[in-house]
């Protein structure tokens, strides 16, 4: 019994092992095509960005253009670390990351090259580009205030600077500083009020905590939901996500920072994804005709929809939805300045122990 | 024959030398980070975090230890010395929660008991002046944690209840001591080694989990790694800190001895303990209580909590890519499982023929991986295959005139190699015990006989080590399944797995769309697990 049993398990491993061995020579002989650098028709790419949210992009190019692209999804940080390690040997012809921290990283490693494009440049506006042309935005993200409209008018709120206003006291709730969203939210706020300023800000947003901080922004809401608290920052599409599932939700969207002058006219706070076209590609026009392509309004209408955000392109409209929510004026500081402060946004995040 | 200390055979040296060197790169590479001290992040953690974090760290551990050592103790003894209602179902029923990721369980009890469940909507709408109640608290990690990490202590200390010698405990009875007493001064002890073992696997999975504690927002040390990688994006500020986490395992690794006591007794074969206590009336019922509550929470609840997610939210997930998901998962655990376990009886087979402190010191090393978070390993092996592709594959290939295309980056040899390195402890403990049955009297009587290696090898060790090393192979097979940062960086292109797609939902909060993955996996982790239990089941 017990030797029939370890026979047929063994057995069953080593059949397991056979068959995938025969589809990896498949799969080898396959790639032993598909890199040779320069190829025209192949592109590999290497993205943070959720699968569901760029595969019917790529598969929509594919069709058209009968380039094929290969992919490998992962978190931003260990992809930039293995851009790094393979240095002139990579496979990857683009980056496709969300953030504008991640792609300013990359670029000040050096792992992507300039794109001279006049597509480009006419479609994306400057503050969402890179001033070396080495990355650009593809689609907008706002953080902005998100409310119990049971609890609250409107007319209560004002901004992210207000929410450290003592009024607020156990009626805020907030994401972790330890996602990326919030440290560049704080590091613009850097660059335009100063470390002092804003750490004052900082710490009114932790006195006023009505719970500790959330992981994501969905759960965040849902403590508004609950009567946790009345307010929260959160990025639209997640708001968007909620609505969807439950749309007879108490909570609304409040565009932050849009008085005409003075302290709190800076606008909403926007983010990007965006991509870049790395140093050592091996099919750089390649790579450069999908980034154009992506910045026009057949593409951007794929990579704003799929995910509720807002399109890079100048001209193009968001989603019925996504309109909905009213239109804002967004912050135009270059989203680079999130990447460059990013290391200062988290150490004050620390000092002032917003977790 | 079994040679004098310290006297290694050309291949033990060289096979020993070779992985040694390939756990401890990511070791060294780690080490190799302070020649460039972060001074600031230093200072900057120092000032703020660190004495919380090491804090919180610590409480962490300390509880998960206590709470898996006595659930995953009283259970097997229960299961195994008593008898009570619904006992041989609950035998393996009790395993199954291994086969439950930690990250998974953590959403999963988020969704039923936090602010926006419906139980606490309920709660609201029908219990006076209840607003809401958190249960991020400490206590709710460490409770997460023990749910998922007691196994390793129940499937070990079960073995070594099973496992002990009848006549042991007869001689204690005889001597007067009453079945607790006996209990606690004899059996337990015997069973120490084992528990340990138990906690020790427990513990090191504690220590280097990123995904419970990030669910929950309880800051530990590993998400000050993690900060100092993705929030500073340094690199080296991250090895660093966890060259301190290194530091903590190893002192465990030193004191394992002292933890297992200084138990040695061989067992005599045949003569087991095979009676068991029956327990009556509302004794036998309590135990009954107690075993389905265990299994309700840690196993049942988050099924069904899943179970729903699926039907609610991701039933569009269910299509052909699904299979090709399937096939990926379960190729990827079984060559993992093979190579991992070929290896570990490798460095056990080198310490038992030449015994000395190289040996030892392989299997030692051998127990690192499993201790150092997931990324961060992930991404020195990465850097140790990008290297040798670099300076020593691509200018060779060069050299051939082949195109200067990597071969280990992205490849699945490599990435089996990553899991490997990162499995090899699970591995290293069962086999390990395998070979300890093997007394080395047998062998010797076997040559005596007239045997020759390869006949003893096939007819004494192979029957014997058998069993542990298919234990060995369930466990690895089980820890794949769930691994997610390597396969993340290293997988081939096109080969996502589960893990890679629970990564992708819950990366952005989709919990929901993640349970059609993660309960995938929890029933391809069952069949190992079902199996490792009817193993053990025969075995005694």
């Amino acid at each position: 019994m017990k030797a029939k049993l370890a026979l047929w398990t063994t057995g069953m491993l080593a059949a397991a092992v056979a068959a995938f061995s025969v589809n990896v020579s498949a799969h080898s002989e396959h790639e032993g095509k598909a890199v040779k650098s320069g190829e025209q028709d192949e592109l590999v790419i290497y993205t943070s960005r959720k699968e569901h949210l760029v595969k019917p992009l790529f598969e929509q190019y594919t069709a058209k253009t009968g380039t094929q692209i290969r992919y490998i999804t992962d978190k931003a940080g260990p992809l930039i670390a293995r851009l790094e390690t393979e240095g002139q040997n990579t496979p990857a012809d683009m980056l496709i990351t969300v953030d504008a921290g991640n792609l300013w990283q990359a670029s000040s490693k050096n792992l992507l090259q300039p794109v001279e494009s006049t597509v480009l440049e006419n479609n994306i506006p400057a503050h969402l580009r890179s001033e070396q042309k080495d990355w650009y935005g593809l689609s907008v993200r706002a953080r902005t205030l998100v409310y119990a409209s049971d609890r609250l008018k409107e007319s209560d709120l004002v901004g992210y600077e207000d929410l450290a206003d003592s009024r607020w006291k156990g009626r805020l709730c907030l994401r972790t500083s330890k996602k990326v969203y919030n440290q560049s939210l704080v590091a613009t706020m850097i660059e335009r009020l100063g470390e002092e300023k804003t750490e004052q800000v900082v710490q009114g947003w932790v006195n006023n905590l009505a719970a500790p901080v959330f992981s994501n922004d969905t759960k965040a809401m849902q403590a508004v939901a609950a009567g946790v608290c009345d307010v929260t920052v959160v990025n639209t599409y997640y708001f968007g996500r909620l609505q969807k599932k439950n749309p007879d939700t108490n909570l609304k969207v409040f565009w932050a920072n849009q008085s005409a002058e003075g302290e709190n006219s800076s606008g909403v706070h926007v983010n990007i994804s965006g991509a870049g076209v790395t140093r050592h590609a091996g099919n750089p026009a390649g790579a450069q005709a999908f980034l154009e392509w992506m910045s026009t309004e057949e593409a951007q209408r794929i990579i704003a929809d799929m995910n509720m955000e807002y399109p890079a392109k100048a001209d193009s409209q968001p989603s019925d939805v996504v309109g909905s929510w009213g239109e804002f004026r967004a912050d135009d500081l270059n989203v680079a300045a999130a990447g460059a402060k990013q290391a200062r946004a988290i150490q004050l995040m620390d000092k002032v122990s917003y977790k | 024959m079994l040679s004098g200390q310290g006297n290694y055979s050309w291949p033990v040296t060289l096979f020993g030398l070779l992985i040694t060197a390939l756990i401890l790169f990511p070791v060294g590479s780690l080490l190799f980070s302070w020649r460039d001290v972060q001074v600031e992040i230093w200072q900057h953690m120092l000032s703020t975090q660190l004495p919380e974090l090491i804090g919180n760290t610590l409480i962490l551990v300390a509880g998960v230890a206590v709470g898996v050592t006595v659930l995953g103790t009283s259970l097997a003894a229960l299961i195994s010395l008593c008898d009570f209602p619904g006992r041989r179902w609950l035998e393996w029923a009790l395993m199954l929660p291994f086969a439950v990721p930690a990250y998974v369980l953590a959403f999963v009890y988020l969704g039923l008991f936090d602010f926006s469940s419906p139980l606490q909507g309920w709660m609201r709408n029908n219990i006076e002046g209840f607003t809401w109640l958190d249960i991020r608290t400490p206590f709710g990690v460490i409770a997460i944690l023990v749910l998922v990490f007691y196994p390793y202590v129940y499937m070990l200390a079960r073995g070594a209840f099973q496992g002990q010698s009848r006549s042991l405990f007869e001689a204690s009875r005889l001597l007067g001591m009453s079945p607790w007493r006996t209990f606690f001064r004899v059996t337990l002890p015997v069973a120490r080694p084992a528990i340990a073992g138990g906690v020790i696997l427990a513990v090191m999975e504690t220590l280097a989990d990123f995904g419970t504690v990030s669910v929950f927002n309880y800051n530990t040390f590993t998400t000050a790694i993690y900060k100092a990688w993705f929030g500073f994006f340094n690199l080296q500020a991250a090895a660093q800190l966890a060259t301190l986490l290194l530091a903590f395992i190893v002192l465990i690794l030193m004191f394992e001895k002292s933890f297992k006591g200084q138990v040695g007794l061989s067992q005599s074969e045949r003569q087991r303990l095979n009676k068991r206590h029956r327990l009556s009336g509302s004794k036998a019922w309590l135990a009954t209580g107690f075993s389905c509550l265990i299994f309700a929470l840690a196993f049942v609840l988050p099924v069904i909590q899943l179970l729903y997610w699926v039907i609610t939210d991701a039933l569009q997930d269910f299509d052909t890519r699904y299979w090709q998901l399937l096939f990926h998962t379960l190729a990827l655990s079984s060559s993992a499982a093979l190579i991992t376990v070929a290896v570990a009886c490798m460095i056990i087979l080198g310490k038992r023929f030449q015994p000395g402190w190289f040996t030892s010191f392989v299997e030692k090393a051998g127990n690192i991986g499993y201790a150092l978070p997931g990324s961060l390993l992930a991404v020195s092996v990465m850097m140790l295959f990008g290297f040798l592709d670099n300076e020593l594959i691509i200018p060779v290939k060069e050299w051939l005139g082949l195109p200067a295309e990597q071969l280990l980056l992205g490849s699945l040899f490599a990435l089996l190699l990553a899991y490997m390195i990162r499995f090899l402890a699970v591995a290293l403990k069962p086999v390990s015990a395998a070979f300890e049955r093997v007394r080395p009297a047998m062998h010797e009587a076997a040559r005596i006989l007239g045997h020759k290696p390869a006949s003893v090898a096939r007819r004494v060790y192979l029957p014997l080590v058998m069993p542990g090393l298919l234990t060995a192979m369930l466990l690895v097979f089980v820890d794949v399944l769930k691994e997610m940062p390597a396969t993340l960086l290293m997988r081939p292109f096109g080969w996502d797995t589960f893990a890679v797609r629970i990564h992708e939902m819950t990366a952005e909060g989709e919990w929901e769309r993640a349970a059609l993955p993660a309960i995938s996996l929890i029933v391809a982790g069952l069949i190992p697990v079902i199996l490792l239990i009817r193993r053990s089941r025969i075995e005694t």
